[in-house]
Parts: structure tokens; sequence; C-alpha cells
């Protein structure tokens, strides 16, 4: 049986493809305006990786901020739930999860099965987001991937004191002026930003194991930041972090097939 | 007497000088990363054009965010009791007052003495601050002094979705690609920027009257908007720059000090 799920974000679109619980591929690509070309175009990707064709899906699971307007899906779930069960068809014994998307920071708790039991998440302020990274990498002229490998080469402290995304572009201008290394400008901004998601992570109550997804847990210097305000070890999922929404939905799609047979 | 009051905030610096109740000088300028520079320098300015030398100022107060690092001054006291002060003494039926500077934004409400009742602040957001006009302004290719005037024009002002001002860039770049009416956006984000500084005001309760200082204080669009969420109207200040008022009341302060010594 081969299902789908497809999770259209603000920033990046995602699909996966599952044929009996193994994923087939994968594909991300920087989202359109219209987030229904976004998904088809994603999509497309996906299945030429695959070798198929749409009529080979059997059943297609949408998510993420877009999920409304995909034409081609069967079912749409919330970002919470696809990510809490990507999750933990990695990683059995995850109860918490802790997502970072381009727009949004969501932390769950979570039962055995997946399911979500609660959660809190931020969208209403651009720190602690995806974005806040996005606007300080094209601050400081680093590509946004090298974030992470900057933080390591950090050699001393620098504190950034706001939180605010715009205020803090300012105050990373005048580091730089004033000639502070980039490396350690990246890592005070990761703590800045671990602070923000720590404490939304902190006010659901994280039990452990705690995974980090979405496609900011690529970033190392962030997730290592985010451990130490949170006093714990973070787990990384062996999959693909930033389409573990994509994965999740297609877990779903895969659960209603066999329920529907099932039935 | 002459008395002088210097405000070193985080993006102006100003300098006020009194004599018997009166400016005789004052100056405002962009800070730059030493406080203590930019002090010296607004301070310059404010002697040149009172035609005194600093040896004629008998107290000096500072204030602002860079204020302990000011050399000349005699004492600092904190923003709120300069800008509480600076509004009495340029309104004297104050009994609210609305500061919103280029990267924060103050409610004070003052007890019937005058003395600071409840003070609110917001730095940590630009959101409701200077900074978010300036963004904006920029984002609509217009002065900041042009957005301030688009909400007279504007017959159907749009509403921003969203209040941080990441954000509501991408609100506001929606609206003008889908064509509306460039006054009509610049209306939305005065009426936005009203609605957040309405809500700090709010939580003060402001009562009358209710004065406005700060660079924003020269926004009728805001301005406008906000008299109608805190349902008072708002006394702008012109017997000087409203954007003065901390360093007033800095050199009011120092003149009250004066007084008392005499």
């Amino acid at each position: 049986m081969i299902v789908a799920g497809v999770d259209v974000g603000s920033l990046t679109a995602k699909a996966v493809i599952l044929q009996n619980d193994k994923i087939l591929a994968s594909a991300v690509l920087r989202a359109t305006p219209s987030p229904s070309q976004s998904a088809q175009a994603v999509m497309d990707m996906a299945l030429a990786q695959a070798g198929l064709s749409q009529d080979d899906v059997a059943f297609t699971v949408g998510t993420g901020y877009g999920r409304k307007q995909i034409d081609f899906v069967n079912h749409v779930e919330s970002e919470i739930s696809c990510h809490a069960r990507g999750a933990v068809w990695n990683l059995p014994s995850v109860r918490s999860i802790i997502d970072i998307g381009g727009q949004d920071a969501k932390a769950a708790r979570i039962d055995e099965n997946g399911n979500v039991e609660r959660y809190g998440y931020n969208d209403k302020c651009a720190s602690g987001t995806g974005r806040f990274l996005e606007v300080m990498a094209e601050a400081l002229e680093v590509p946004l991937e090298d974030m992470g490998d900057l933080d390591l080469k950090a050699t001393r402290d620098v504190s950034i004191s706001n939180q605010c995304v715009v205020f803090a572009e300012t105050e990373v201008i005048s580091l730089v002026n004033k000639a502070y290394e980039v490396p350690d400008i990246v890592k005070g901004l990761h703590k800045a930003m671990a602070g923000r998601v720590a404490a939304l992570a902190k006010s659901i109550g994280m039990e452990s194991d705690v995974a980090f997804t979405g496609g900011v847990a690529k970033n190392k210097g962030l997730a290592r930041a985010l451990e130490k305000a949170l006093g714990i070890e973070l787990k990384f999922l062996e999959t693909d972090p930033q389409t573990n929404g994509a994965l999740g939905a297609a877990l779903m799609a895969a659960q209603m097939v066999a329920e529907k047979k099932s039935a | 007497m002459i008395t002088a009051g210097c405000d070193v905030g985080s993006l102006t610096s100003k300098a006020v000088i009194i004599r018997d109740g009166r400016i005789i000088g004052s100056a405002i300028l962009r800070s730059s990363s030493r406080p203590e520079a930019s002090a010296q320098t607004v301070m310059g300015q404010a002697l040149e054009q009172a035609k005194i030398s600093q040896d004629a100022i008998e107290y000096c107060v500072g204030t602002g965010y860079g204020r302990d690092k000011i050399a000349f001054v005699n004492e600092s006291r904190s923003e709120i009791a300069c800008h509480a002060r600076g509004a009495v003494w340029l309104a004297p039926a104050t009994k609210t007052i609305i500061d919103i500077g280029g990267q924060d934004c103050k409610a004070i409400r003052l007890d019937k003495d005058g003395r600071v009742e409840k003070f609110l602040t917001n730095d940590k957001c630009a959101a409701g601050t200077g900074r978010f006009l300036e963004v904006m302004a920029k984002l609509l290719g217009v002065t900041v002094d042009d957005l301030g005037k688009m909400s007279k024009k504007s017959r159907e002002p749009v509403t921003l979705a969203s209040t941080c001002t990441v954000w509501a860039q991408a609100d506001v770049i929606q609206y003008v690609n889908s064509g509306i009416p460039l006054e009509d956006v610049g209306a939305g984000v005065n009426n936005a920027m009203a609605g957040r500084v309405a809500t700090l005001a709010n939580a003060v309760h402001a009562q009358r009257e209710v004065a406005m200082t700060g660079g924003v204080a020269k926004n009728p669009g805001v301005v406008k908007a906000l008299e109608k969420l805190i349902g008072h109207k708002v006394t702008i200040i012109r017997k000087a720059d409203p954007q003065l008022a901390g360093a007033i009341g800095a050199a009011v302060l120092a003149s009250d000090t004066m007084a008392g010594r005499a």
C-alpha cells in the first residue's frame, strides 16, 4: 500500500511517500505564494523520486498552514499531530516534541501512540521562530544553513539583550560594527532564541524523551543552546527533521487506509 | 537661574537649557554608540544656541538609557520621573502621559499632585514603538511624516492581522501587492500602532488630560486613532518639541532642586 503526506509550510513545502511503513521518497521545496501550487510541485518531486504517478498513491494527508488549499489530499490534520506521529514512529520513547518552523514554534506532550496530550505554540511573535534566524543570517551576511557550524566555532560569549527580531537585528549590526566575531554573535543569537523557545516548552512541561523536529532542528548550535536552556538532552530523529510533519501525515494516511480496510 | 537636562536615548540624544522657566537652548541629535560622547555633543549644541558656556549651568540632570555615563551631570533621574515632570511643565493639567520613543513606549498616570502613580513601559517588542512606524514607512516608500498624514486621506483603512512588526510587514506587502491604495495601508499601519499603544494606556487607566510626548506625537494618524481607542482627547504638546519632553523634565527637575536649596 502506498500513501503520502504533504506539509505546506510558510517557507517550504514537504512531501513524503510511504510504502508499507517504509519511506520511498521525500522532497523539500521552497514554498511559493500559492500553497496549492507548492503542494503539487513538491508532491510531483517526491513521485518522480519514487518512480510513481499520483494514481499509485492510495491516500494522502495534508498538513501545514496551507493544508486547506491542497487539491489532491483526502484528509487534513494539524501540524502538531503530524509532528508527534512522525517523532514517535522514529523514536518510540519520545513523550514530548519541540518543533520550530519558519513562522512558528510549538511544544507538545504526547502519549505512547503519538497522540497529543497538551501543546502550546507561538505564531504571534517572530522571535523564537525560524524567521529570527533568517533575519539574523541576512544581517550577518551568512547562509542560513551555515549558522549551526558557525556557532560551534565561537570562542567567547556574546550576550544579545534583545528578543524582538527588529531590535536584535539592530543589535547584531552594531556588534558587527564593533568588530565582534561572527561565530561569537551567532552563538549569542542561538542562546537568545533558545531562551524564547525554552520558555514555551517549559510552559507545557517537557517529559523525556524530548524530540527536536522541524527544519531548525538541523541547526546544531541552536540545538545545543536549547539543551542548555532546558537542562535536558534532546533526541534527534533519524529521518530528516524538516520532513517530519509530512512523514507524520503519511503515517496517518496509512493508518486511515488500514482502518478503512478493517471496517 | 540656569539649569539643564540631558536625555541620552538609544536612538537620539536631547539637551535642554532653561533660564528662569524659559527654554533658551535645545538640541536633538542621533545617538552615537558612545553615550558620553553623544551627551557632550548635544549639550554643546544647546549651549551654543543659548550662547552660554557650560560653567553657566548651575545644575544639570541626566536621564535616558545612557544617563549613568554622562560626565557633566550633577544627578541622574529615571526617564519616567523626567517625562512626568516635563509633561506637567508643558501642560499643567496632565494626568496621563503617553510617550512613544524610537524604541519604546511608556504610559504614565499621575495622581492629583502630579506624582507618578502607575506606569508601564514596553521596550521589549518593536510593535507600538517608533521603530514600527519607521519600518512600515520604509516598506511603503514614504517618510514617517507622510505616513502620519495618510490616515486623513484614507477611506477604507486595512486591518493588519499581526501585531509583530516582522509579521505585519508581510501583511503590508500583501495589501500593497493586491493593489489596495497606499493611504489605506498607511492608515492601517497607524491604526495598528495606536492599538498597541492603547493597550498600554488602558492598562494604566488613562485619565484626562492625556498628553502625548515623544516623536510619534507628531503623527496625526496615530493620535486620532489613539483618541478613539482610549476614549479621551489627546493633548499635543506645542509649547516645545514633544521629542524634548524627557530632557525638559530633567531640566525642570534640576530647577526644582535648585529652588529647594535656595
